[in-house]
């Protein structure tokens, strides 16, 4: 009983570990991180302006409702991008910068490795994706009377359950192909919104994306933070949405470790668990 | 009690009565790309340990000998766990290293060829988190870091600094500063001074001696500096084509192959001359 309780203890010093390294790089990379975060704002402006754009061209439709809808999906984008960046590039880094064996050889479990991973990038994405909020919201003088943003917050976080576990998938890409895994995570983000509804309703799908955008966590958190800032939906109302992210969420964990394990054995077997810069 | 020990005070418990090290007939391949094979991508199997067995006794150092390509580091992958093995079998005080990989990490500890740091964050940052996940709190690291950066000789006053503002020489004293930061019995180390200016490389060696000379580690040096062998190890092993030929203690290995330096030994054991081994490396290995 106290070995599993030391060992427990050592275990979640060791997840402190993880995002206290997270937080080094932010630190030692801050004026790198202010320019990619006015690439992303200038990046979701690009959208936004999109329903500006229609008004302009004589279209019809409720500019400040369509810009919301907009910068939801915008944000959602660049929230899972960082997810799965802090997930994905952060095997990628380590191979570059050698540390991967000294990490990998460290006596943490891969579970505590990867969710430590996953924790420093939800509190690092929820930050982030805030701040982009709140500034192109700022920007287009944006009315939300009846947003719940609470509501919004508490689908993110079902939601960010079954991105992380995503995530851990992708994570095991730039171990079995140092040159192009990284890349690769990108373009699975990429599959994953398409078939989300991330600007447009996952009604204008042809059928069988549609099927898909059952399974995807991201038509849900897009559905239901849409459903909460739009509408002032109540936590109550967004049961419809929770439900399927906590039943994704727990299938995608243990799923995203269990790839990742098999990644890792495989990178043992021929080599690959090795710096690359 | 010296600094060393005091830095080693909490170290994980090895068993006692069984060897440090006990390999048996390991073996290990990687597929290759063919180069004969022209435009076809065909693969082909290479050994790179072939049937290796030795012990390591608690408390002993060895040295493996072996020029670039000889699996010296393949052999050091495969006892920090990462590696799998094709056959036979790796010990670490008891515990399978290919079973039973966690409860090998808690003893062991490595210095490679490469420092390998995160080279934007500082020396004193990538020792903290880095013990982090050997079970050490802020606490304690707060008061062991300063007290290992001092001991192998870092200057305090460049401990904020990035890590790639500092020579190779400073950089390679954090490595050893955070192997031993976790306190391991067995310490692995990876050609820990090639590249070294002479000065860097002496104060590597003596650090090496002096945590032997204080505390209850077993080192497995892999080099191809025949000197740094002899100065530091009870045994030296020679590996070539990924065979270990032999491992004696230095004088018995001189005197089996007839020869008065070991220099001699090693080009009398491997079946090549000086010229040959040149040649060999320059044509790139495994």
């Amino acid at each position: 009983m106290r070995g599993a309780s030391v060992g427990l203890r050592s275990e979640l010093i060791g997840l402190g570990g993880i995002v206290e390294r997270n937080a080094y790089l932010v630190k030692r990379y801050v004026w790198w991180e202010v320019a990619f975060f006015l690439w992303t704002v200038a990046n979701t402006l690009t959208i936004v302006f999109i329903a500006e754009g229609v008004e302009a061209s004589g279209g019809q439709l409720d500019v400040n409702r369509q810009t919301t809808v907009l910068l939801i999906g915008a944000v959602i984008w660049a929230y899972l991008g960082i997810i799965f960046e802090i997930l994905t590039e952060t095997v990628a880094w380590e191979r570059w910068e050698g540390t991967i064996e000294y990490t990998f050889m460290a006596p943490l479990s891969r579970t505590v490795h990867l969710l430590g991973m996953g924790i420093f990038a939800v509190a690092y994405g929820v930050v982030r994706a805030g701040l982009l909020f709140a500034a192109i919201a700022w920007f287009f003088n944006l009315e939300m009377p009846s947003a719940n943003f609470a509501g919004a917050l508490v689908v993110l976080a079902v939601a960010s359950v079954s991105f992380v576990g995503i995530g851990m998938m992708t994570a095991v890409l730039p171990l079995i192909s140092p040159e192009k895994g990284t890349q690769l995570g990108f373009i699975a983000q990429g599959l994953l919104l398409v078939v989300s509804g991330i600007y447009y309703s996952v009604d204008v799908l042809p059928r069988p994306m549609q099927l898909v955008a059952v399974i995807s966590p991201a038509t849900y958190a897009l559905e239901g933070i849409r459903d909460a800032i739009l509408e002032g939906a109540g936590v109550g109302s967004l049961w419809g949405e929770i439900w399927p992210l906590i039943l994704i969420g727990v299938i995608s964990i243990p799923l995203g470790l269990a790839v990742f394990r098999r990644g890792e054995r495989y990178a043992k077997q021929h080599g690959k668990l090795k710096r690359s810069g | 009690m010296s600094r060393t020990a005091t830095a080693m005070s909490s170290r994980p418990q090895a068993p006692d009565g069984v060897p440090a090290v006990e390999v048996a007939d390991l073996t290990k391949e990687f597929l290759r790309r063919d180069k004969r094979a022209g435009r076809f991508k065909r693969r082909r199997r290479v050994a790179a340990l072939k049937g290796v067995s030795f012990t390591i006794k608690r408390g002993e150092c060895v040295a493996i000998l072996g020029q670039n390509g000889s699996g010296k580091s393949t052999l050091v992958r495969l006892l920090s766990t990462l590696l799998l093995h094709d056959g036979g079998s790796a010990y670490v005080f008891g515990h399978d290293v290919f079973t039973d990989p966690r409860s090998v990490r808690r003893l062991v500890n490595r210095v490679s060829v490469e420092a390998s740091f995160f080279k934007r964050m500082s020396s004193g940052e990538n020792l903290s988190y880095a013990a982090r996940f050997y079970g050490m709190t802020a606490s304690e690291t707060r008061t062991r870091i300063p007290e290992i950066l001092e001991r192998v000789g870092f200057p305090s006053a460049r401990r904020n600094e990035p890590m790639e503002d500092l020579s190779r020489g400073m950089q390679q004293k954090v490595a050893l500063a955070r192997a031993l930061l976790t306190s391991p019995v067995l310490l692995l180390l990876d050609e820990p001074t090639t590249g070294l200016d002479p000065r860097s490389k002496l104060e590597v060696q003596d650090f090496i001696r002096d945590i032997r000379a204080a505390n209850d580690v077993t080192i497995l040096l892999c080099t191809h500096d025949l000197h740094e062998a002899e100065e530091i190890a009870e045994r030296v092993g020679i590996l070539d084509g990924g065979e270990l030929l032999i491992l004696e203690d230095a004088d018995e290995l001189k005197r089996h192959y007839e020869v008065s330096t070991l220099e001699e030994a090693f080009f009398k054991a491997t079946g090549k001359s000086f010229e040959q081994e040149q040649a060999d490396e320059n044509g790139g290995g495994t």
